[in-house]
């Protein structure tokens, strides 16, 4: 376990593999791996990619971590894919989208599958990011599932948060809704040689102008590019870097982080809370009662924990 | 703690870019709850190994229908064993004849799956390769 735990701190490409696959797993391999290496994090500028399935997430961060690697930074990736609610399967399919960084030892890119977690995130993309970040990767960079309008999770792990919209995704209610385009640090309107790029800029510029202005409080940019032709991706990174200095400077990082470490903690008292109540016995029977109308789920529920 | 989904990587080693069927494999073990990771087409054998290595993956999967497959499946078991993958299952598909499988076997290959296989039986089979590493490994 010490060995591996340098060889993870080396940044040994097996070792760290090792290691996110010990968190996946979960229980005591997790709470082992962390314990190790936890108190070695806290260097890496962490960026969360987001957006709709096909907007261009994986283009963009194959893009933006071509550029940092320009620059000598080590760049961890973790993109998420969905697992299947029927099978428990899933296509793990951003790699195949990021073939330019293969080859290059100071990338990692890892995908994870959802595990039936909700949010946009893998059950243990906290985790991996730990495992990431210990192992000295300067960049973190997590690319979410294909988010609709409230996969937000990745907003309370991210220093800075990237949302990607593609032409003609929706008008000017779809912008002016709850969610998604909330969470944006920087917004990119991706795919910008296409018509109605200017149009979907104007709208996401237009929906910002509406928020009251509040003094000292970060606008997010809206800008355009076209990942697959790395253009526009300077300006992208330049955005990003403004708004980490943003968040020194008003000394709000120590608010996000701990609103990082509270959503954390909530999210493992209720994964821990879960199984205590479970206590590893299946719910069928409870299922069933509710079935057939002689409980409802909250008499269910008291009942499962009463047990 | 429940065992974790099988995960597999598919790839295609060479230079021939028809990837229907590796595509059609990578949906099928999908189906059978598995996490599959798809490279895509045109991948050397450092490229496979690399992203095996970081996927952390039980199976290797190759398709092939160059005819290369005798040159570059070595270098890839080989590339893998150097690297310290000495516990990954290794599956091959596409076209591959018949005298070679014998060789292929030797060098580590569990199974190999051509034209006409079916996709149920590839998932069966990859299942019980892992559920008895994976009983070996407890034992």
């Amino acid at each position: 376990m010490l060995d591996s735990i340098e060889r993870v701190r080396a940044g040994e490409p097996r070792a760290v593999a090792r290691a996110i696959s010990a968190v996946e797993r979960g229980g005591a391999d997790a709470r082992a791996t962390i314990g190790a290496l936890y108190r070695f994090t806290g260097k890496a500028f962490i960026i969360g990619v987001t957006g709709a399935p096909g907007a261009g997430k994986s283009t963009l961060v194959n893009a933006l971590a071509k550029f940092f690697r320009r620059r000598g930074a080590r760049v961890g990736i973790l993109t998420v894919d969905p697992t299947s609610p029927f099978t428990g399967g899933a296509l793990l399919g951003d790699r195949f989208r990021m073939q330019d960084l293969s080859g290059d030892a100071g990338v990692f890119i890892r995908s994870m599958a959802t595990r039936g977690a909700l949010g946009g995130l893998a059950s243990a993309t906290f985790e991996a990011i730990h495992v990431l970040d210990a192992a000295g990767f300067e960049i973190v960079m997590i690319e979410t599932v294909g988010a609709g309008q409230s996969e937000v999770d990745i907003a309370k792990h991210a220093h800075t948060t990237i949302v990607v919209e593609a032409p003609g995704m929706g008008d000017d209610i779809q912008a002016n809704k709850a969610g998604i385009l909330e969470i944006a640090d920087v917004l990119v309107v991706n795919k910008a040689d296409r018509e109605e790029a200017n149009a979907t800029a104007a709208v996401l510029e237009m929906n910002l102008n509406l928020k009251p202005r509040i003094e000292n409080e970060w606008r997010a940019p809206v800008l355009k590019a076209i990942a697959l032709k790395e253009q526009g991706i300077a300006e992208i990174v330049a955005a990003a870097e403004q708004h980490r200095e943003y968040l020194r400077a008003h000394n709000l990082l120590p608010a996000r982080e701990r609103a990082r470490w509270r959503a954390e903690l909530e999210n493992i008292l209720q994964k821990q809370l879960l199984a205590r109540a479970l206590n590893g016995k299946p719910l069928d029977a409870w299922v069933e009662k509710i079935a057939a109308r002689e409980m409802d789920v909250y008499q269910a529920a008291d009942a499962v924990m009463e047990e | 703690m429940s065992a974790r989904p099988i995960r597999v990587l598919i790839a295609k080693p060479g230079l021939d870019g028809h990837d229907r069927g590796a595509k059609v494999v990578a949906r099928a073990l999908r189906d059978a709850g598995m996490e599959v990771i798809y490279t895509g087409i045109r991948q050397t054998p450092e490229m496979i190994v690399d992203a095996a290595l970081q996927e952390d993956v039980d199976v290797i999967g190759l398709s092939i229908l160059s005819g290369a497959h005798m040159d570059l499946f070595p270098r890839i078991v080989e590339l893998a064993k150097q690297k310290g993958m000495d516990d990954v299952l290794f599956v091959c598909g596409g076209i591959i004849p018949d005298e070679d499988i014998p060789t292929l076997k030797q060098m580590g290959f569990t199974g190999a799956f051509g034209p006409g296989a079916s996709t149920q039986e590839l998932a069966k089979f990859i299942q019980a390769q892992i559920a008895q590493k994976r009983a070996r490994v407890q034992a």
